[in-house]
């Protein structure tokens, strides 16, 4: 598909100078709007909440933006290029990793050798001829960045268990240090608390912290544990219905009336 | 207009044909949730006990009817239900569609083991007279076949759809596909059911195969896939009804018939595009379909919501394996090598020596289905059709251009991976069962179109093999210079194998079969990873296929059919497709039975290799990792539990296994199947 020219989506880019930026992204369903023109930015280095209640559209926001799901207009831009053409793995190359609502990961490996895929994948190696030539061992880099990652998501006496032996909150643990040993520059987080219980939650808010502190990574995350949200979010936006309703820090917006209808059903 | 019609017009019986498989097919679909490409044996077994009833017992039409088509059909169909689908209720189509593939290599062999394989000649018929002709419509003249078939078809249709639409069973039919164990929490007795459907489905399939009986001329027990041949057809018809509305897999049927009569009519009469095209037309569409119909590639998914109760996969046998146990292996398959190689040299007999190198001439081919099934986690029903490949460019390379049969081999796997990476553009779009299907069609095709021509395979005939010359001086020439031979090659492609498995290329094809939008989350493209996959397995078979035609020294388009793809492929699965030993054992094991059936069993029971490996393939879903690595875990507890009562007993320390890295607590040992294990 060739490149969209910058002029061909109506809108302005909300930031010129963000990391991640979103312009006026629609995405239909059948009869169901799922988006409508929604509009964000994210900042290197950002912790940003994207909250709402269910069917709000956040994962179809978050397919959109990972290039799972060709949204119906709008359009992506990444580190300063448009990335619309591409496809998933392309952008995971450029550095967006991502966990998923629905658990996706590989029950017959291992959780060092999930790392290891991430972290020889984000760089786009795996030519066959260095698998023929025995060069494909693992290289040191690829250790010290596994190693960092499995003590960073606490997982290391799981390390050489089969991920389908593992409970639900281990799954996510795995594919958050999966998306962080692809070295990505934004972390796309998509309710990784479901699951986990009240330490591992804030386990989790930590090594999110520490991730965006050490490795400047910035975080896009959907969330419906509003504490977690309020401990790591800088700025939030609210969807609802697959509109943008509300943007600002978590105090303000969850003190708009509009959200507070959205979410209790009544303003007060 | 009358010409038009007096061509269209003969294209609705043939439509309401294809409309009996494609109608069964969805039956089946909706109604148990499993592919049935066994569909065709059943129906076979059904023509076979109504023939065998009306014409040589003389029973009257009713009676030989209710017999064949409403006792024995639907009796097979629950005896299927409860030994085999009851036990898999969330196991992936694929898994399941493996296990339909078994079946329908097991139930038509089975048969002449029973009845004989006399062919028999007194073909039945149901209702009308198919000699008599009832009258004409524009000058097409109706006979009792085709009244019978075109009535009793739409009859047959609109009576289950009123089964599915209106009534409660239909209903609760519809629940238990979606979750057996779900239905059952609402109440449902889904085993009931579940029986119930398995049972319409069969009888079915009977009625399709009595219907169908007067088309052919005789009925042979021993050509297997007779009623098969419409299978593309009805399965085109099918995935044009998105496999869901029984009237529009009819409408399509009837479609796709009159569409294929036009086309005869429309081209040059006696022309290469007359003979062609309209036979190749279902293949061409079901490809499209496939590929265009977005309804179809959520087929795959398991959407049973309770499918997570289900106990992890265990690991392979290796991962448990005791430490202590290394270096007897290691050498035990040194002694076993250097044995083997000996033996063929000296004291083996000659007619021993041939079937040794055909079981590893499989071994080469087999591992291509190690790479296709075991790592990449795709079904291809068309290895055979890739060894087709291979084999045939080297032999004609061979008799037009006097190339060394090695060399034509090596030149025929890269024609056969070519071809490989052709057949997987599909792949872009595609994965899982629709992508199976694709290899089908493929397989069917060449079959029946590309391997009859004389540049090919020259049909049945087939095209004369060298046999490659002599590149050392010891043993005896012929055959067992060529095993030598073969046994370096198969060295050499499982080191490939091997390297390629615990390579980069080996990581990211576990990754995508664990999960395709985790692995391209992550970066890793998933076109160049199914590419590179299928022209490996491609090229493995070509040149597997190369060596396979040399060793026989004339080979044709039976030997590569697509029959003998389904054969292969089960053979493989049975013992195991995610390890080398899996190909090996089933390579050596399928050549050397068959020699025994050969040597000491009577004639009659020849092709019980096939059915053992097929009925093996039925435990696929429950054991993936094949039978033979099933029972080797099991085997390798067991010994790990001798060896840790031995440690206890002298106060020693338990070694970790094999599997596990150093540094790591070890796994706890735990019956294969057990949560942990």
């Amino acid at each position: 598909m060739p490149p969209v020219p910058d002029d061909a989506v109506p809108g302005e880019w909300p930031d010129g100078t963000a990391l991640l930026e979103a312009r006026a992204i629609s995405k239909r369903f059948g009869g169901v709007q799922a988006l409508h023109d929604v509009t964000l930015s994210v900042k290197a280095g950002e912790i940003f909440g994207l909250v709402g209640p269910n069917g709000a559209g956040k994962t179809t926001l978050f397919n959109c933006l990972c290039g799972q799901l060709r949204p119906d207009g709008g359009s992506v831009r990444f580190n300063g290029e448009i990335i619309d053409s591409l496809p998933t793995y392309r952008r995971a190359r450029l550095g967006i990793g991502r966990t998923f609502q629905r658990i996706e990961v590989f029950p017959e490996l291992t959780v060092r050798d999930h790392l290891f895929v991430a972290a020889r994948a984000e760089r786009g190696d795996g030519a066959l001829w260095k698998d023929l030539l025995n060069l494909a061992q693992p290289k040191p880099e690829e250790v010290e960045t596994v190693e960092r990652v499995l003590d960073m998501v606490a997982l290391r006496d799981v390390a050489d268990t089969p991920v389908a032996a593992l409970s639900l909150g281990h799954c996510r643990l795995v594919e958050l240090g999966r998306a962080l040993a692809g070295k990505p520059r934004l972390l796309m987080a998509d309710e990784p608390s479901s699951g986990l219980d009240v330490n591992e939650t804030r386990a989790l808010a930590d090594t999110l912290r520490t991730v965006r502190e050490e490795h400047g990574t910035a975080v896009l995350l959907v969330e419906h544990d509003l504490d977690m949200v309020a401990q790591v979010v800088d700025r939030v936006i609210v969807l609802d219905f697959g509109q943008q309703i509300a943007a600002g820090s978590l105090d303000e917006v969850m003190a708009d009336p509009v959200v507070r209808k959205a979410y209790l059903g009544k303003t007060a | 207009m009358s010409n038009f019609l007096s061509y269209a017009i003969p294209g609705i019986p043939q439509g309401c044909e294809y409309a009996l498989i494609a109608v069964g097919l969805v039956l089946t679909f909706r109604a148990t949730g499993v592919f049935n490409l066994a569909f065709g044996a059943q129906a076979f077994v059904g023509a076979f006990a109504y023939d065998l009833l009306n014409q040589y017992q003389n029973w009257p039409q009713w009676a030989a009817f209710i017999v064949a088509v409403l006792i024995i059909s639907p009796a097979l169909g629950l005896a299927l239900d409860r030994f085999l689908f009851r036990h898999i209720p969330t196991a992936s189509t694929t898994a399941k569609l493996v296990s339909t593939v078994g079946l329908l290599i097991a139930i038509p062999l089975t048969i002449p083991i029973l009845f004989g394989s006399e062919t028999r000649y007194k073909i039945a018929f149901l209702w009308l007279n198919p000699g008599i002709v009832y009258g004409h419509l524009y000058q097409t003249p109706l006979n009792g076949t085709v009244i019978a078939t075109t009535v009793i078809t739409l009859a047959v249709v609109a009576g289950l759809v009123a089964v599915f639409r209106w009534s409660s069973i239909g209903l609760q039919m519809r629940a238990v596909v979606e979750s057996r164990r779900l239905a059952q929490l609402e109440g449902v007795n889904s085993a009931g059911v579940a029986a119930a459907a398995w049972a319409l489905s069969s009888a079915l399939a009977g009625l399709a195969g009595v219907l169908m009986l007067p088309q052919s001329q005789s009925l042979d027990p021993t050509s297997t896939l007779t009623f098969t041949t419409l299978l593309v057809a009805g399965l085109t018809a099918a995935a044009l009804a998105s496999f869901r509305s029984l009237p529009l897999a009819l409408l399509w049927s009837i479609v796709l018939g009159i569409v294929q009569n036009l086309l005869v009519w429309k081209l040059p009469s006696g022309s290469v595009l007359q003979q062609n095209v309209a036979p190749a037309l279902p293949f061409a569409v079901l490809v499209g379909v496939l590929l265009f119909n977005p309804r179809l590639r959520n087929l795959e998914q398991n959407t049973d919501p309770m499918a997570s109760v289900d106990p992890p996969p265990p690991p392979p046998s290796i991962q448990i394996r005791d430490r202590r146990l290394d270096i007897p292996m290691k050498w035990g398959w040194r002694v076993l090598l250097a044995g083997f190689v000996v033996s063929s040299l000296t004291w083996i007999p000659d007619n021993w020596v041939y079937p040794l190198a055909l079981g590893l001439v499989f071994s080469i081919i087999f591992l291509s289905v190690t790479l296709m099934t075991g790592m990449a986690g795709q079904l291809s029903l068309c290895q055979a059709t890739f060894a087709g490949v291979g084999g045939f460019t080297a032999g004609q390379m061979a008799a037009h251009f006097g190339l060394p049969i090695l060399i034509g081999a090596l030149l025929g796997g890269v024609v056969a991976a070519a071809v490989g990476i052709v057949v997987a553009l599909p792949a872009l779009r595609l994965s899982g069962l629709p992508l199976t299907l694709v290899t089908l069609a493929f397989a069917i095709f060449a079959d029946t179109v590309l391997f009859q021509y004389s540049w090919s395979g020259a049909g049945d005939t087939g095209i004369t093999f060298a046999r490659p010359g002599t590149y050392f001086a010891i043993g005896s020439p012929g055959d067992s210079h060529f095993l030598i031979l073969v046994l370096v090659i198969l060295a050499v492609v499982m080191l490939i194998v091997h390297l390629v498995q615990r390579g980069t290329t080996g990581r990211y094809l576990a990754a995508i079969r664990g999960s395709q939008t985790g692995a391209a989350s992550l970066g890793i493209s998933l076109t160049r990873a199914k590419m590179t996959v299928f022209a490996l397995s491609a090229g493995i078979a070509g040149l597997g296929g190369a060596l396979y035609g040399s060793l026989q020294t004339v080979a044709g388009a039976d030997d590569f059919g697509y029959g003998i793809s389904l054969i292969w492929v089960v053979a493989v699965i049975t013992t195991g497709a995610m390890t080398i030993e899996g190909a090996i054992q089933a390579g050596m094991g399928f050549a050397l039975f068959q020699q025994v059936l050969n040597l000491y069993v009577p004639s009659r029971f020849n092709g019980v290799e096939a059915i053992l490996f097929a009925v093996g393939t039925l435990t696929y879903a429950r054991h993936p990792e094949g039978i033979v690595e099933f029972q080797k875990t099991r085997w390798m507890n067991r010994i790990a539990r001798l060896f840790q009562r031995y440690d206890e007993r002298h106060g020693r320390a338990t070694p970790l296994p094999v599997g596990t890295a150093p540094g790591t607590p070890a796994t706890p040992l735990a019956a294969p199947g057990a949560p942990g294990a």
